[in-house]
């Protein structure tokens, strides 16, 4: 493609780096994106994604925008709450950068619709709350064969890891999804606002990284952080033969809409008496 | 004493001990949150209580980690409000 004075300009700092330069900047001007979840890590993602010019970004994700997510989710303004939030987001990448092609699907990512929608994107970015779709997006993404980045964050501590075929994917580390009752309890739940940009403008360099085809990818390596500590460690994975999803003898051959666990009132009135 | 390391950290152990009581020893508040890895190993859950930590083993405590969503009711959780 050829770029116009004004995308020079705008990407001038990509392009002036030297692993990147104009041929990387083509490449990812040529990605193709999908964010799952408009949330804490969907926000900077997409921010970041959106400046860096990615040409088209996908944008799945069923909720309204709400008071107690804009602590996190930066994409999203005060007077967007109750908007769904792909069409804020849709909005804001837009204001960003008007090269980018938006493509919103406000609705749950779902073992019927999960591997028609990635099949149109090259890389999908795990930017979910919740254990069902995490495993969802994993199992979809090793059976199409689509890499993506597994994103976590809890309280003070964030993980990530990088699939690409071939390498560990997220059951190789944890199998399946815990129990919906177990699933962190209100009282211990809750997340450090920055951390989600933490996390999400490291997954949001992997998709830059996987796209230009610079650096190694986070793969084989689950990387954590805790920000009390501000220690970040990269824990070495591989392919598990045992995985249910990537090993020698696969279980989950389908996708599966594993039980959405809810932290609600209730749960905890019942855990704490 | 067996000197094994904990998510990079060492720790002494007296004897070996299974990874079930490794997780007491270690006070993880959900064991149903964590997976671990024994030497970059997947550990199957099943076998936690089967498995010895010996001398200069390294074991990962990986925490299933969401997405910090799902607000509850503050105001009816707690007085601090």
């Amino acid at each position: 493609m050829d770029f116009t004075e004004e995308q020079i300009q705008r990407y001038s700092r990509h392009i002036l780096l030297q692993d990147v330069g104009v041929e990387g900047q083509e490449k990812i001007n040529n990605g193709k994106v999908l964010i799952v979840g408009a949330g804490g890590l969907g926000a900077p993602i997409a921010l970041y994604l959106a400046a860096a010019g990615v040409g088209t970004i996908g944008i799945i994700d069923g909720d309204v925008v709400d008071l107690s997510n804009l602590q996190r989710q930066v994409i999203h303004f005060t007077p967007d709450v109750n908007k769904p939030k792909v069409i804020s987001a849709k909005e804001k990448i837009n204001l960003i950068n008007p090269d980018v092609k938006v493509i919103t699907y406000q609705k749950l990512l779902t073992a019927e619709n999960a591997l028609e929608i990635i099949n149109d994107y090259d890389f999908v970015v795990d930017g979910t709350d919740n254990f069902p779709v995490k495993f969802l997006i994993n199992d979809a993404c090793v059976i199409a064969k689509k890499p993506f980045s597994h994103g976590g964050i809890l309280r003070f501590d964030g993980q990530t890891l990088t699939y690409v075929p071939g390498s560990a994917c997220y059951r190789c580390l944890f199998h399946s999804p815990p129990p919906p009752n177990a699933v962190p309890t209100c009282s211990q739940a809750g997340v450090l606002g920055a951390i989600a940009g933490m996390l999400g403008t490291i997954q949001a360099a992997e998709v830059l990284k996987y796209l230009t085809g610079v650096g190694d990818l986070l793969t084989n390596r689950l990387l954590t952080f805790n920000a009390k500590t501000m220690e970040f460690r990269t824990i070495k994975a591989k392919p598990t033969a045992s995985c249910p999803v990537c090993g020698t003898h696969p279980t989950v051959t389908g996708l599966i809409d594993y039980e959405q666990a809810v932290c609600d009132i209730e749960s905890h009135r019942k855990q704490k008496h | 004493m067996s000197k094994i390391k904990v998510n990079g950290n060492e720790q002494e152990i007296s004897n070996p001990i299974s990874l079930t009581e490794l997780i007491a020893l270690n006070n993880v508040a959900q064991p149903s949150m964590v997976s671990i890895q024994l030497n970059g190993e997947f550990v199957v859950r099943d076998d936690y209580d089967s498995t010895l930590v010996k001398e200069g083993d390294e074991v990962d405590f990986l925490y299933f980690m969401g997405g910090g969503s799902k607000t509850p009711n503050l105001r009816q959780l707690t007085d601090k409000l």
